[in-house]
């Protein structure tokens, strides 16, 4: 992993005239970076009389932690929860691509597949360092199979299951070995969930949920952490039944306890009032995702996510229909009437209104969710670094540019365009005007 | 002595630091002639409020200097009068202060040279006053019990011995020591006073400083600002003395 041994000899990089999020806020300092994490100058100064051995002009940019995006189900084509011979290179090349979005780590997702699937997939994606070859695999975000027909979302009906029969064991036999696995969504409401949510977080996995807020608030208590993206594929809010979403104020959870939900904010899952609702009720909390598809960096048209088909159209995705499409794919709409979005159309909609997962990249969604929300800039990059890091407890080295950590982070311009990212203090990637 | 009065915090401190640039770039350091800027020092290393992190946060950070060209009294070290000799050691071997730039306490103190000290001290520890730990305070959460007692500091015939020297002195808390300083008697209860027998002295100070002083020493010192702002307008810049060498005629103003 990164280099303990010789770390004291080894270059010291220093990042000047730039803005660097830390403790919240930006602030006008330097970075200063030698092997692979981030260096405290003033002990370098006074303890081993050392200065930099080069420095980089940041041209006045933001430097911030890399975005670590938690729920990805794939992109560039590639599905991460089709069982191929050699899903190594699928995870691969997503994880190469994803540095342009200025995403650092992240947890692969596999959605509600047929055991076959898991056993052979999972075993496939192990925990992995990033660097130039692709951001890091911080491990599997697991979602499905264990959650609730009413609400499945895109998820197919035919291979949902429940774990009454044997609890954890029910679990692990259709998983498989859970070494690779970081994060599991499941619905709290199904019989002896209670037992498996105690099991998987000793393991140390994060247990995330879809549920109503009753069986949520149970959960939370027996160790569960995150809600999978807010809003979406639950009961919506009622004042009488405010659903999972009441737990963002819930006073039944344990002391000190955060609670995180992810949040897809690309413009369509969720409607910018809500953003906001969500945002202020409880913003520590806030979690940016993408939860891509495989269509994420590809164009419009048909694509497959799990055991579904799914269509594309500009920066939205949706369940495909069962039928084949009447219009055929080369013939024209029937609706002449330019308009968007054209599933409001009932002439131009085809298949279903389900939607199916998100195609805008990591940093698309940083700079809506800063839009919408009217948040403060700090804020935006925090949703998409350092709570992810926090929800998987590991805001000691990721997610933050305090001295120690992972030096993984991106250089922003002030509309918070990715010019750069770097992983371990190296260049992985870079926008071509910046470019020499 | 040179009184600069300006009439805010933030044009002496401007004021100085255009001083301080200027006499280092005439004095022309080179690899082998170091410009020796000359500050009050103390507090433990390892704390946030010490020394060494105020003078990173606002100094060293912020310039190119080399760590193996700053010394800093070390506030933990195993023996401290050793320490405190060898630092006499180490700035003779620089070949002394140019120019040491200080403040003044309330109580007329140079660096933690507190009332009675003797104006010929060198740098030793010294047992704080109870005045300097109510105004350390603030850096402690408040706490009297963790400001530290004692400190490090160079003597009064340490400072007296740099080429120049510089006060820096602001608001009305200091008026009184200020005018102990410049116009009384020389006395080891206001150690400042000491510099009245120093060839080159600058003090530099906002308004609300003069409050104790007599009208006619202000007014006086006003008169000369004309001729005292020649000291601080632009230099060539070291960088490109190549092409600017012709102004090196400007002399310096002196007593």
């Amino acid at each position: 992993m990164r280099g303990e041994q010789g770390a004291a000899g080894a270059r010291v990089l220093q990042f000047t005239n730039c803005r660097i999020l830390r403790g919240g806020k930006l602030l006008r300092e330097d970075l200063w970076v030698r092997g692979g994490r981030i260096l405290d100058p003033e002990k370098l100064f006074f303890e081993e009389r050392r200065v930099a051995d080069e420095r980089r002009d940041c041209g006045g940019r933001i430097l911030a932690p890399g975005f670590i995006d938690v729920q990805i189900n794939g992109g560039f084509g590639v599905d991460f929860s089709q069982a191929t011979e050699d899903v190594g290179s699928g995870v691969a090349l997503v994880a190469r691509r994803i540095l342009s979005h200025g995403v650092t780590s992240f947890c692969p997702t596999l959605v509600t597949s047929p055991p076959e699937v898991y056993h052979k997939v999972v075993p496939q994606i192990p925990v992995k360092s990033g660097g130039p070859h692709g951001a890091g695999v911080l491990g599997l975000h697991l979602e499905g199979p264990f959650i609730s027909r009413e609400k499945r979302g895109a998820h197919p009906e035919a291979h949902l299951r429940s774990f009454e029969a044997d609890a954890f064991q029910d679990l692990l036999a259709t998983y498989g070995p859970l070494d690779n696995v970081r994060i599991v969504t499941l619905a709290p409401e199904l019989g002896r969930s209670h037992e498996v949510i105690r099991a998987l977080t000793a393991r140390g996995i994060c247990v995330s949920l879809v549920a109503d807020l009753r069986a949520a608030e149970d959960a939370v208590w027996s160790g569960a952490t995150f809600i999978t993206h807010l809003f979406n594929a639950m009961l919506p809010f009622h004042h009488r039944d405010p659903g999972i979403v009441g737990l963002l104020t819930s006073d039944r959870l344990p002391a000190g306890r955060c609670i995180f939900y992810g949040m897809i904010a690309d413009g369509t899952h969720t409607n910018p009032a809500a953003l906001r609702i969500a945002h202020r009720a409880h913003p520590q909390g806030l979690v940016l995702v993408t939860d891509a598809i495989p269509a994420l960096g590809l164009g419009n048209g048909r694509h497959t996510l799990g055991q579904q088909e799914v269509e594309v159209d500009g920066l939205t995705a949706y369940v495909a229909g069962e039928r084949p499409d009447p219009l055929g794919p080369r013939s024209q709409p029937a609706c002449q009437v330019a308009h968007d979005p054209p599933r409001a159309c009932p002439l131009c909609s085809q298949g279903t209104k389900t939607l199916s997962g998100s195609i805008a990249p990591m940093d698309v969604c940083v700079r809506h969710f800063l839009q919408a929300t009217g948040c403060s800039m700090e804020s935006a990059l925090e949703a998409a670094s350092l709570h992810p890091a926090q929800l998987l407890g590991l805001e000691k080295s990721k997610g933050t540019l305090d001295f120690g950590a992972d030096a993984d982070f991106v250089v922003l311009d002030d509309s918070l365009h990715v010019q750069a990212t770097y992983i371990s203090g190296e260049l992985v990637w870079q926008a071509d005007a910046a470019r020499q | 002595m040179k009184l600069i009065i300006l009439e805010h915090y933030s044009q002496a401190s401007e004021w100085a630091a255009k001083y301080i640039r200027n006499r280092i770039i005439q004095f022309n350091p080179g690899p082998e002639k170091y410009f020796t800027l000359g500050l009050p020092t103390g507090l433990p290393r390892d704390h946030p409020e010490s020394y060494h992190s105020f003078m990173w946060n606002n100094f060293f950070k912020h310039i190119d200097i080399h760590p193996e060209n700053t010394h800093i009294l070390d506030g933990n070290a195993v023996d401290l009068q050793a320490e405190c000799d060898a630092f006499e050691e180490k700035i003779k071997a620089a070949g002394g202060i140019e120019l040491f730039v200080g403040g003044i306490g309330p109580d007329g103190h140079i660096a933690f040279n507190e009332p009675g000290s003797s104006l010929v001290s060198r740098t030793r520890v010294k047992t704080l006053a109870m005045d300097t730990i109510l105004a350390n305070a603030r850096f402690f959460d408040g706490e009297l019990t963790k400001v530290p007692t004692m400190a490090l500091t160079v003597g009064v015939g340490t400072v007296m011995d740099a080429r120049e020297v510089m006060i820096l002195i602001t608001g009305a808390h200091k008026a009184f020591a200020l005018y102990k300083a410049i116009e009384e008697g020389v006395n080891h209860m206001w150690t400042v006073s000491a510099f009245q027998q120093h060839p080159r002295t600058v003090f530099v100070c906002d308004e609300d400083a003069t409050l104790e002083l007599k009208v006619k020493t202000v007014k006086y010192f006003k008169g000369l600002m004309l001729v005292h702002n020649k000291l601080v307008d632009p230099l060539y810049s070291i960088k490109e003395k190549e092409t600017e060498k012709s102004q090196s005629s400007k002399k310096p103003y002196s007593d």
